[in-house]
């Protein structure tokens, strides 16, 4: 019994070792937040300084109200981009030209024309408010180089330290199952050797007196061979049963699309509110997958992600600045965009994401009732929307689930003529003053079966 | 104690030493098992490289992979526009107004679309010219989705490109010689007839004939002899105090239909006073069956009556009819005197001197029924130029013909000689959408597109004009008929801009016109050059050629069936599938004769033994033309020597095997003239028909159709003529309404919406748009003639026909009481083959409020809501059918099969082009479950959804069914009864209301309204 005992004791050793191996482990991987500087702001105040014409700070901040919408600095937009342009133009010219360029190209003002049929003529908005020291002063934003990528090779090689660390860990654990592989392989040789001497000094090794084994003592118990029985039975019943009521349902179903969409960039960090992409949710028992035009509607001038070095950066580890260009690249090109001309070339690839919420084909629910109506939160039924960078599906979407919500949610009444009477007929006949969805009559199979 | 007996199989046995019975004992079967029949034979089986053990293999290989797919969800794509129109919202319906117009149906119309696609037609209620919806304008959305449809243009029978045709005929229309003739269906288009003009100025010699399939030839021509224009009398039933009609089904397609809509009005009685309709006729049609008073009388005689009703009114000739009927007609005739300019005679005899009698009777009357400033023009069509056309042909002289819209080689009469005088035309071209009978033999094809695809306008009255425009983009590589006319005839514009540069004087605005769909004005357009002089009419001679028609044996009446009309949705298997609302026969025509004369002529209508009904085979011949193999129904009320025939059958060319039924009786149709005296003979073998109801009396119960006159309606208390039913409580009787004669609680009702439909028995004319509406909205499925044939049709909404087994429903009533118990089954069942009474009833789930079949669902699958529905959930039924059984209604449907995507059941859910007219709202439902009518929640719950979220209470009469908006004629309404200001109160509240079977206690929220009839001194 005793070496039973201290067997069990090295058992319980190696288990607590390996866990305790573990949480190292994962301590080592947790360890690599980085902070990245902010470079940018010390960029532009060293290029203000460099820069002799004008404030480009001041600057800054007039070319993001004014111009951002139509202009980009280092890339062709609406407009052209800036920065260059004090090369391409004399400055005299530029006044001109921002005050009102109209007028420019009405004098016939060669250079003004060919940049208006250049840009499709689309006419510029004349900004007659603006002196010739705040137009020097966006130049002088607008003239600053491009920041050489310099932070983004520090971030990327941070980027490579911490997955350096991810590889460790994994060298560490086939170490460590070395070790472990090793100590059982010494241990057995010890026992081996401790049985020699035994047999070589004489020693009588305690013979076990045979007992009856349990097993067989087990069966013989006709008592505990039911009462087990019945115990597995119930205890396979309640396996089988929780099995078969998870299939059809896809919980976390998260499936791979065409383009990776994140839903975390759009909702979460720039707080894109649902309904405006999933427009017919309001009108429509469909939330509507967005069609491309609506994407275009930000993405025309959106066609990158602020890189890392940005303090609003979309950019994750798991997902670089590369991978998110690439992915907005193929929106323009399933959409038919040229973002070298800025125009459409007609030749569009519908996109097939795949459904991630799959109703069956008998139960009718209709989106503008719960949000419109209801004015049920999005989230309540596709959880955290603005977290998931992969767009999965939260709820269980079974008939419990829904019957639940609609037995503990309180339709709201408020403000809505329909439910006036109703309201007051039920509420007389309930005793109560708020009525639930299951009270009107939301649980009935054929409001949502026929 | 066992015992010792010895059994033996045959006599044989008891011999010891046959040697049969050794035999026997040595084989296990008697006959030795064909094996080599199931196996294939034995030298292929044993060359196969397959062994046992193989197959077994691929059995567990197949079985695991089964089950290892099932395990995983398939993976479901969705494709979002590119750049999503404006107006469209994935989810949500839009409707637009267009027009039918395919020659023979013409009608305005509302369209809806669902994502792009047309699923539902409805009519349009802006629409003043009364057109209304028919069954066929309903189901003519489906014909867009029809896989026969032709897929773009052809030479030859090859396919080619638009440029390539475009190219070929062009050059071939310059080159040819002689006349160039356009052979269309009557359009009705001013724009279209400027377009003919043009493209008669661009090519020399261009002849434009009309042919309708058809013809309305005789009531044109006495129109224009009358009136001055070739049209059709417009007639307002609903100002009608008498109707006399002479073989005129004016509740069908009589003089291009229509006109039920007005007729209902005037027969719900108002103030105690309803319209009285005196009908002779020889055929049983719907229209007779709606009579007041029903006269069979054969065609030949017809012509006598009517030239006896002008004898009496304006004068002439004396009645040689035989004293009876002569008393009928001078009781008519007092009638129509004393209505004064309230009477109306309409006539169906097809032949100009009848018609021209009857608009000198109804100016005699001075009739203000008849619209005389705005008359009907969707009917142009001139017999006699078709013929000069094919006499041309054979001539030589047409070098040109293109046909549009018509199918002549299968819709003439002398279809030889077109097809004869066709080959020696150098240029056929066929502007068609399906390559049918007529294309077949065109040179070149112009595959036109369906009028959900077109631009148009249509000219329904000389006032009303209605437009086309499309409701999707066409679907296959095809042009319609106008754009390609303006192309050869070397204009650059499309013909949208055409119309609208036709009408840019004469409407204010042309969005408001495309929005509403139609409008008032005066055509843009002259009218095509008026046809020669014309004769003007003489009276005298008219009525002497009348009175002295001849008689026959057998006298033949082609009529058009609800369904199917001339026969250009053939390929439709709603419409193949609709049951005729007299015979309740679906997928086919048939010779329709009374019961003397089929005695007469030992012909039989038996029912076999699984239900079912088969008929007796007969050959017809009029003049040379012979049609073979007609089977026979024995028609109560038909006319003794009058036999009907129903045209547009028996259509072979681009229609699917399924539909190829019934017999074509265009070769019967001598001269355009529906009447036809026809020699009969019997011919070998049975039909098999497939008859939804066989039972064709109420056997004298008076729970089901309630029938009064209008003189005991005025006169007596309500319960004489409509008593609530009693049981017996406490020893009392008390009425089947009250709360304690009920079995169960009340449900509470009060609160929130409570739907009820009411179905007004008078106003019904029994004309099945309602059906067709229903199969639309619902996803109901065409199941095919041969399961029909065992009552498996899934209708879930049914219009039944009940005959009296007496001359009137009252006196089967009396009959089942006087008569000794055994006599009555041959009594009651059986329709009286005379002159029955017939009653129309709109059978659909009563959504009773103690409905029979919610308390034996062993799984609670079909269960009561608060809005007074009876709900079935599908995806809940496990097929026990425990519902049907108690259903006293009969309304539920069981899916036998699986009827989509499905071989076996080859029609519209069996094609992904079919499957788009589907409803997106509503389950398709699969097999083994039972399906009944859901009162169209999924309509409801819209009005409703619509209210809450534009924050209203809904509107007075805004809530409505399929069947409810289907019904023009109004005799289906349906409301919420909790709203006070709703119609339906009142109708829950009129006298005239019952439910179906109320005895029984079911507490139906379908009511119905006692069928009043104006018998009067008749």
């Amino acid at each position: 019994m005793e070496k039973v005992n201290t067997r069990h004791s090295i058992l319980r050793l190696l288990l607590i070792s390996i866990v305790v191996l573990f949480s190292f482990s994962q301590n080592l991987l947790a360890q690599d937040e980085a902070a990245p500087a902010d470079q940018e702001e010390s960029a532009d105040a060293k290029a203000a300084a460099s820069s002799a014409g004008g404030d480009a700070a001041k600057g800054k901040e007039l070319f993001n109200s004014l111009c951002a919408s139509c202009h980009k600095r280092y890339k062709r937009s609406t407009g052209p981009a800036l920065n260059g342009v004090t090369s391409r133009h004399d400055k005299d010219w530029l006044y001109r030209w921002v005050k009102n360029s109209q007028a420019l190209i009405a004098a016939g003002d060669a250079e003004a024309v060919a940049i208006y049929e250049e840009f499709n003529e689309t006419a510029m908005t004349p900004f007659p408010q603006l002196s010739n020291e705040d137009i020097d002063n966006i130049l002088a934003y607008v003239e600053q180089p491009k920041p050489e990528p310099t932070a983004n090779v520090q971030a990327n090689a941070g980027g490579g330290e911490s997955s350096g660390g991810g590889v460790s860990s994994d060298i560490i654990l086939g170490v460590l199952a070395f070790v472990l592989l090793l100590l059982v392989v010494v241990l057995v040789l010890v026992n081996k050797t401790l049985n020699r001497f035994a047999a070589a000094s004489g020693v009588q090794v305690q013979e076990k007196e045979s007992r009856k084994p349990i097993w067989k003592a087990f069966v013989e118990n006709q008592f505990l061979v039911i009462v087990t029985a019945v115990f597995l039975l119930l205890a396979g019943g309640y396996f089988v049963y929780g099995y078969l009521m998870q299939v059809g349902v896809d919980q976390g179903y998260a499936p791979v699309q065409p383009i990776h969409y994140s839903h975390r960039i759009h909702a979460g960090d720039n707080e894109i509110e649902c309904k405006y992409c999933h427009s017919s949710a309001r009108v429509s028992k469909t939330s509507g997958v967005p069609s491309l035009n609506v994407c275009m509607n930000c993405h025309k001038s959106i066609s990158e992600v602020a890189d890392a070095s940005s303090p609003n950066t979309s950019v994750t580890e798991e997902y670089s600045k590369e991978f998110y260009d690439g992915e907005i690249a193929k929106l323009y090109d399933a959409v038919g965009w040229d973002p070298s001309t800025q125009s459409y070339t007609g030749e569009s690839k519908p996109v097939k994401w795949v459904r991630i919420h799959n109703l069956p084909d008998f139960a009718y629910f209709n989106h503008s009732q719960h949000v419109s109506v209801a004015g049920v939160m999005c989230q309540e039924c596709h959880g955290p929307v603005e977290e998931m960078e992969i767009m999965r599906q939260y709820a269980p979407l079974t008939m419990g689930w829904c019957i639940n919500c609609h037995r503990k949610t309180n339709v709201k009444m408020e403000g809505n003529e329909y439910y006036e009477k109703i309201h007051d007929e039920l509420s007389k006949k309930y005793g109560v003053e708020t009525l639930t969805a299951a009270q009107m009559g939301a649980t009935e199979c054929g409001k949502c079966h026929y | 104690m066992s015992s010792n007996k010895k059994y033996w199989k045959s006599v044989e046995e008891l011999n010891e030493n046959s040697p049969v019975v050794e035999k026997l004992r040595q084989n296990e079967f008697v006959e030795e098992i064909p094996t080599d029949k199931f196996l294939g034979d034995k030298d292929s089986l044993e060359s196969s490289a397959t062994s046992r053990r193989d197959f077994l293999k691929f059995v567990g290989f197949s079985t695991a992979a089964a089950s290892l797919a099932a395990c995983e969800g398939p993976v479901t794509k969705t494709i979002p526009y590119v750049v999503q129109p404006e107006r469209i919202v994935p989810g949500v319906a839009n409707y637009y107004a267009t027009t039918m117009a395919d020659g023979f149906d013409f009608a305005s119309v509302l369209v809806k679309t669902r994502e792009g696609r047309p699923i539902k037609i409805e009519s349009n209620k802006l629409a003043k010219a009364s057109l209304g919806a028919n069954a066929r304008v309903h189901a003519s959305v489906l014909s867009l989705y029809d896989n026969k449809r032709l897929k773009r243009p052809q030479i030859d029978g090859e396919d080619v490109s638009w440029e390539e045709l475009d190219r070929q005929v062009g050059g071939a229309l310059r080159s040819v010689g002689g006349q160039k003739v356009l052979l269309t269906s009557t359009m009705a288009s001013p724009s279209t007839s400027k377009l003919i003009n043009e493209f008669s100025a661009k090519y020399a010699n261009v002849k434009h004939v009309v042919y309708d399939a058809i013809s309305e030839d005789a009531a044109l021509d006495a129109y224009q002899m009358k009136y001055g224009t070739r049209a059709l009398a417009n007639y307002d039933f609903s100002k009608a105090g008498v109707i006399v009609s002479v073989g005129a089904d004016f509740l069908a397609d009589w003089q291009a239909g229509g006109n039920d809509v007005s007729y209902a009005k005037s027969r719900i009685p108002k103030n105690g006073k309803m319209s009285r309709h005196i009908q002779f006729e020889g055929n049983m049609t719907q229209t007779g069956a709606k009579a007041d008073k029903r006269v069979p009388v054969k065609p030949s005689q017809q012509k006598a009556v009517l030239a006896a009703i002008y004898g009496y009114i304006v004068g002439g000739a004396k009645s040689n009819l035989s004293p009876r009927l002569d008393d009928i007609v001078v009781k008519a005739v007092r009638q129509l005197r004393d209505a004064g300019s309230k009477a109306v005679v309409v006539s169906g005899i097809t032949d100009v001197n009848a018609q021209l009698l009857v608009l000198a009777i109804n100016d005699a009357l001075g009739s203000e029924v008849m619209d005389k400033s705005n008359p009907k023009l969707v009917r142009q069509g001139n017999a006699k130029q078709v013929q000069q056309l094919i006499k041309d042909m054979n001539a030589g002289n047409v070098g040109a013909l293109m046909v549009a819209g018509v199918n002549p080689a299968y819709s003439l009469p002398n279809v030889e000689a077109f097809k004869a005088g066709l080959r020696k035309v150098d240029v056929s071209i066929a502007f068609s959408m399906k390559k049918d009978e007529t294309a077949k033999l065109c040179k070149y094809i112009a595959a036109t597109s369906h009028y959900l695809e077109n631009w148009g306008d249509v000219q329904l009255t000389k006032k009303d004009f209605s437009l086309m425009q499309p409701t999707i983009r066409p679907l296959f590589d095809t042009r319609q008929f106008q754009d390609t006319l303006l192309k050869w005839s070397g204009s650059e514009t499309n013909y949208r801009d055409y119309i609208k540069q036709t009408w840019s004087g004469s409407i204010s605005s042309w969005n408001e016109a495309l929005h509403d769909g139609v409008f008032e004005a005066s055509s843009p357009v002259v009218s095509e050059e008026e046809l020669g002089a014309v004769a003007t009419p003489n009276y005298s001679t008219a009525l002497r050629d009348l009175a002295t028609s001849e008689e026959s044996e057998f006298e033949l009446t082609l009529y058009t069936k609800v369904g199917m009309g001339d026969g250009q949705q053939a390929n439709n298997p709603w419409l193949q599938e609709f049951p005729d609302p007299l015979t309740r026969v679906s997928w086919d025509n048939y010779l329709v004769i009374s019961k003397a004369d089929a005695d007469k002529l030992d012909l039989e209508n038996p029912t076999v033994s699984n239900g079912a009904l088969n008929g007796s085979y007969v050959n017809l011949k009029v003049g040379d033309n012979v049609v073979k193999n007609v089977p026979i129904l024995i028609q109560p009320g038909q006319a003794k020597g009058a036999v009907g025939l129903a045209l547009g059958y028996g259509k072979k060319e681009a229609v699917q095997k399924e539909m190829q039924v019934g017999v074509n009786a265009y070769p019967l149709y001598k001269d355009f003239n529906a009447f036809q005296n026809v020699t009969i003979e019997k011919a070998d073998g049975i039909h098999e028909f497939a008859c939804v109801q066989l039972q064709s009396t109420m056997a004298g119960r008076d729970d089901i159709v309630k029938e009064t006159t209008l003189e005991i309606f005025n006169t007596e208390d309500k319960h004489h003529w409509n008593p609530t039913p009693e049981v017996d409580y406490d020893h009392n009787e008390i009425s089947v309404r009250e709360e304690k004669a009920s079995l169960w609680n009340e449900f509470d009702r009060e609160i929130g919406h409570h739907f009820n439909l009411s179905i007004d028995l008078n106003a019904c004319t029994g004309c099945g748009a309602c059906v067709i509406a229903c199969h639309s909205e619902n996803n109901v499925p065409v199941v095919g003639k041969d399961e029909v044939r065992k009552f498996r049709d899934m209708h879930w909404l049914r219009v039944d026909r009940y005959y009296s087994s007496a001359d009137t429903f009252k006196q089967e009533q009396k009959d089942l009481e006087d008569l000794p118990a055994f006599e009555t089954y041959d009594k009651i069942e059986n329709a009286s083959y005379d002159n029955p009474e017939v009653a129309f009833q709109p059978v659909m789930c009563q959504h009773c409020n103690h409905a029979p079949c919610e308390t034996v669902c062993p799984v609670a699958a079909t269960s009561h809501g608060r809005q007074g529905q009876n709900h079935m959930a599908y995806n809940r039924c496990v097929g026990t059918r425990y519902c049907a059984n108690n259903c006293p209604y009969k309304v539920r449907r069981f899916n036998w099969f699986l009827y989509n995507e499905n071989e076996e059941f080859d029609y519209h859910m069996n094609n992904d082009l079919g499957r788009m007219v589907l409803n997106p709202d509503v389950t398709v439902r699969s097999r083994g479950v039972m399906e009944k009518c859901s009162m169209c929640i999924q309509i409801t719950q819209k009005t409703i959804l619509d209210a809450k979220r534009d924050g209203r209470v809904v509107g007075d009469d805004e809530f409505f069914t399929a069947c409810s908006r289907a019904c023009d004629q109004g005799a289906m309404t349906f409301g919420d009864i909790n709203n006070k200001n709703s119609e339906i109160v009142e109708k829950k509240n009129d006298e005239r209301m019952y439910h179906l079977l109320e005895s029984i206690g079911t507490k139906p929220n379908v009511m119905y309204q006692t069928l009043v009839k104006n018998t009067g001194d008749l």
